[in-house]
């Protein structure tokens, strides 16, 4: 268990971190807080924070996708509507639309995929580009909607 | 690799493989706790390499992502995340 000062310190910055670039941290607070403190346990015994709802190989290069946030919390927002250990929520789950539950694991179980083309999204209220299976649920740039974006490339 | 009992009501062999970090693995924990079954269970992540890698490939054998929490019932069925409303109909 980590300092609860240093979990308090950890979610404040998490929490402002994702709102400020479109994100949302989970409402339920001591849910989330038990989370952070397994990112402390995790960067204190492996050296980097990985999730703490996956098995961490020790190995940091094998690692890379699972440190947080990890490669699938933005396609696991789009389809669950909250990453897999379920830190970040969308909108939606913030708003108290939607319930929560476990979702299915998304990561390769033979280590790191290879990595896939991506579509390019364009925000088209600030032309903000990025290369991902979907746009984001707001634009990190200028806080438009979902359907702001279309498709560029 | 030994397991951790939590003693309760017999339903049979009723083994969890969990993350001491996870909080779902918690979740489940704290639902077996509270329909007051009997299991065992082990973190994974606190585990020597040598028992690590046997934990993991008895979990492989009932899920192989190798996910967390996973919940093994009798040798037969197996349950993987904190799915409550499943947990509830085989164990409640």
């Amino acid at each position: 268990m980590a300092e609860q000062g240093k979990i308090e310190a950890l979610y404040n910055k998490l929490n402002a971190e994702a709102e400020a670039g479109g994100y949302h941290l989970n409402p339920d607070k001591d849910f989330t807080k038990e989370l952070v403190n397994g990112l402390l346990v995790n960067e204190e015994r492996y050296g980097y924070p990985a999730c703490p709802c996956r098995l961490a190989s020790g190995n940091k290069e094998a690692d890379l996708d699972i440190i947080c946030p990890c490669d699938y919390r933005d396609p696991d927002l789009t389809d669950y509507g909250a990453c897999y250990c379920a830190l970040y929520v969308s909108g939606e789950v913030l708003a108290g639309k939607k319930k929560l539950a476990s979702i299915p694991e998304r990561r390769p179980a033979a280590g790191l995929p290879k990595k896939p083309a991506f579509p390019v999204w364009r925000c088209s209220v600030c032309g903000y580009l990025c290369a991902r299976e979907n746009p984001p649920e707001v634009c990190p740039i200028c806080k438009a909607k979902k359907e702001r974006f279309e498709r560029f490339l | 690799m030994t397991m951790n009992n939590v003693p309760g009501k017999d339903k049979g062999s009723v083994k969890l493989y969990a993350l001491s970090t996870c909080v779902w693995c918690k979740k489940v924990k704290k639902l077996l706790n509270d329909l007051k079954v009997a299991y065992d269970y082990i973190d994974v992540d606190l585990l020597e390499e040598e028992a690590k890698a046997e934990a993991k490939e008895e979990i492989i054998k009932w899920n192989p992502p190798c996910s967390f929490p996973t919940l093994v019932l009798g040798d037969k069925k197996c349950i993987v995340g904190f799915d409550e409303g499943k947990i509830n109909r085989e164990l409640g």
